[in-house]
């Protein structure tokens, strides 16, 4: 009899979180990043005083909150977990865990967990940070934050989903940052993270809606900006059932990518 | 002799494995029995890390029976792991846990594994046990991962070059883990360069060169009676160096030494040692391959398997 799944899985999370707090470049390029963003762009654009529509006008530090939440849930999801990893498949740690009882499934609810524990502390950090160092209102309605949670679950289950498939795109653990950076770079510019979702040109907005960041994005914002920037959006309008399908989409996609490519170590002819 | 399963720990008949066309693995009968250390001896790309890869359940096999612990390791589920030990030729890891944290944290994953700390003293770690694996020496790290494979308290125990990096005092504290764990019953296949640790450690041997088994045999015996015939040297009156096999130095040495009317000068016997009966096996198996036409597939699957430990991962 091996041991039980559940039991090897939560004993995989402990092990996986205080390697992740252990691991300097993870620690900053995945956690801190999102925090570094906001104190940049809340002090770039500062001198622009308040944006929005007229009536609805707020920080440009307000702005960029809900869009490094999606930002974290995507590094912590999608990036932390694809270098993660395709790291771990070349070093030999998937190799090793592979010749020992070690349930795939437990491998998985320790990453997952992993990502749960560190995205929720980074979350949680992130609205401190706001609402404490830069002064922004956060929202008051219960419904407001009904909508946060699902988005912040579904969002970053989709992510943990799509950073394993991803795991098996770099040929080596040495390219996996160099693959996958540029690609969360990419989805971050299109897809209202770094730039202000409406200065996007329609046709840009059509392609990054084919990814679900720009879902999450969007999800972030219907919670943490004002009545009003919905007219801002596609069709006027927050689409929280669009973001819920596309998010869903996605995260079966995800799982079944990752179902299809997962080895423990590369297989031979 | 027909062992019965039980007594068996591995079984392996007609094991092939092609890459492209090429048998890195030509055709290798062998039984392990419980109990005994086993060590598969044969130089680089011979075949022997694909068909150890196989038991252990990392490669599938083109063809040929495999058991291991009554078991195919093709179809090996989880409690099957759970009764292996495997201490791969390279760790690597990032290290990020103490040496006791990541011990602790494999422990967990088998039934009935041992006191994380006797296997800490037992691989001699006590002192860096707080210490992240990231930091110790390769010798050290290299102790890490053979803890790692004894923490489960496996049956049967696969040995990849264990020492490599170690200095010769962790050689022979090594030595005496693997005697302790044979002494507990565990069964062990040992894949080494290390001539005389093999010599050391284990039972029998098998000599693996081009895909095939040249010979397997007890560690005194491996190679024939005729290859561990001692061989007497001495130099002569004239200068020269003189060399005879006999099965009865004593008594050559003696009429050495009557003939010459004294002490022979720079007088040795030498038993030949596992090394250079392996060496024997291995050179007179490649002169077939290079007279032999028909040896072409030997020299083909040695070109193979070394294709194949290329495109292993680097893990």
């Amino acid at each position: 009899m091996s041991t039980n799944v559940m039991t090897q899985g939560s004993a995989r999370i402990g092990v996986e979180t205080r390697m992740y707090f252990r691991a300097p470049d993870t620690l900053f390029f995945t956690f801190l990043f999102p925090f570094v963003m906001l104190a940049i762009f809340s002090a770039a654009f500062s001198a622009s005083g308040e944006v929005g529509p007229r009536g609805s006008e707020i920080s440009v530090a307000a702005l960029y909150l809900p869009a490094m939440l999606a930002s974290g849930i995507f590094l912590s999801g999608v990036q932390n977990l694809a270098i993660d990893i395709a790291l771990e498949k070349s070093n030999g740690t998937l190799k090793r865990l592979g010749g020992t009882p070690l349930s795939p499934v437990a491998y998985f609810l320790g990453k997952i967990g992993q990502v749960f524990v560190t995205g929720t502390l980074q979350a949680t950090l992130l609205i401190l940070a706001g609402w404490l160092v830069l002064g922004i209102a956060l929202p008051t309605e219960p419904e407001k934050w009904v909508t946060f949670a699902w988005v912040f679950v579904l969002g970053l289950t989709t992510c943990a989903l799509i950073g394993i498939a991803l795991s098996a795109l770099p040929r080596s653990g040495k390219s996996a940052a160099a693959v996958v950076i540029p690609i969360g770079l990419i989805l971050q510019f299109i897809s209202g993270v770094y730039l202000q979702w409406n200065m996007l040109p329609d046709w840009l907005q059509n392609i990054a809606s084919i990814f679900p960041l720009k879902w999450i994005a969007q999800g972030m914002r219907s919670v943490f900006l004002p009545d009003g920037w919905e007219a801002l959006e596609q069709n006027e309008s927050w689409n929280l059932p669009g973001v819920a399908i596309a998010l869903l989409v996605w995260l079966v996609v995800g799982l079944l990518l990752s179902r299809l490519t997962f080895r423990w170590i590369r297989r031979d002819a | 002799m027909h062992p019965t399963p039980s007594d068996v720990a591995v079984r392996i008949r007609g094991l092939r494995k092609v890459y492209g066309g090429i048998a890195a693995v030509d055709g290798i009968d062998l039984d392990i029995r419980s109990g005994e250390t086993f060590a598969l001896l044969g130089p680089n790309g011979a075949g022997k890390s694909t068909t150890v890869e196989i038991l252990e359940g990392y490669r599938t096999r083109t063809a040929g029976d495999v058991a291991v612990l009554g078991v195919d390791p093709a179809h090996g589920g989880r409690d099957w792991k759970s009764r292996l030990g495997i201490v791969l030729q390279t760790g690597g890891e990032t290290g990020l846990l103490t040496v006791r944290e990541v011990l602790r944290h494999f422990a967990g994953l088998y039934p009935n594994p041992r006191d994380v700390d006797d296997v800490i003293a037992a691989v001699g770690l006590e002192a860096k046990a707080n210490t992240r694996v990231a930091k110790l020496s390769g010798g050290q790290q290299r102790r890490v991962d053979v803890a790692l494979g004894i923490v489960g308290r496996p049956e049967l125990l696969f040995l990849d070059e264990p020492t490599t990096g170690f200095d010769p005092e962790a050689r022979q504290q090594f030595w005496e883990l693997i005697r302790s764990l044979k002494a507990e019953g565990t069964t062990i296949l040992l894949t080494t360069h290390y001539l005389d640790e093999a010599a050391q450690l284990a039972d029998r041997a098998g000599v693996i060169a081009g895909g095939r088994l040249l010979d397997v045999g007890g560690i005194t015996e491996i190679g024939g009676a005729e290859a561990r015939v001692p061989v007497v040297r001495w130099i002569g009156a004239e200068g020269r160096t003189h060399e005879v096999r006999t099965h009865e130095p004593g008594r050559v040495v003696a009429s050495i030494v009557d003939a010459l009317g004294g002490e022979p000068r720079a007088l040795e016997v030498i038993r030949p040692t596992l090394e250079d009966v392996y060496l024997g096996l291995v050179r007179s198996a490649e002169r077939a391959a290079a007279v032999n036409p028909g040896a072409r597939t030997a020299e083909h699957a040695t070109a193979a398997s070394t294709a194949a430990d290329a495109e292993e991962p680097a893990a």
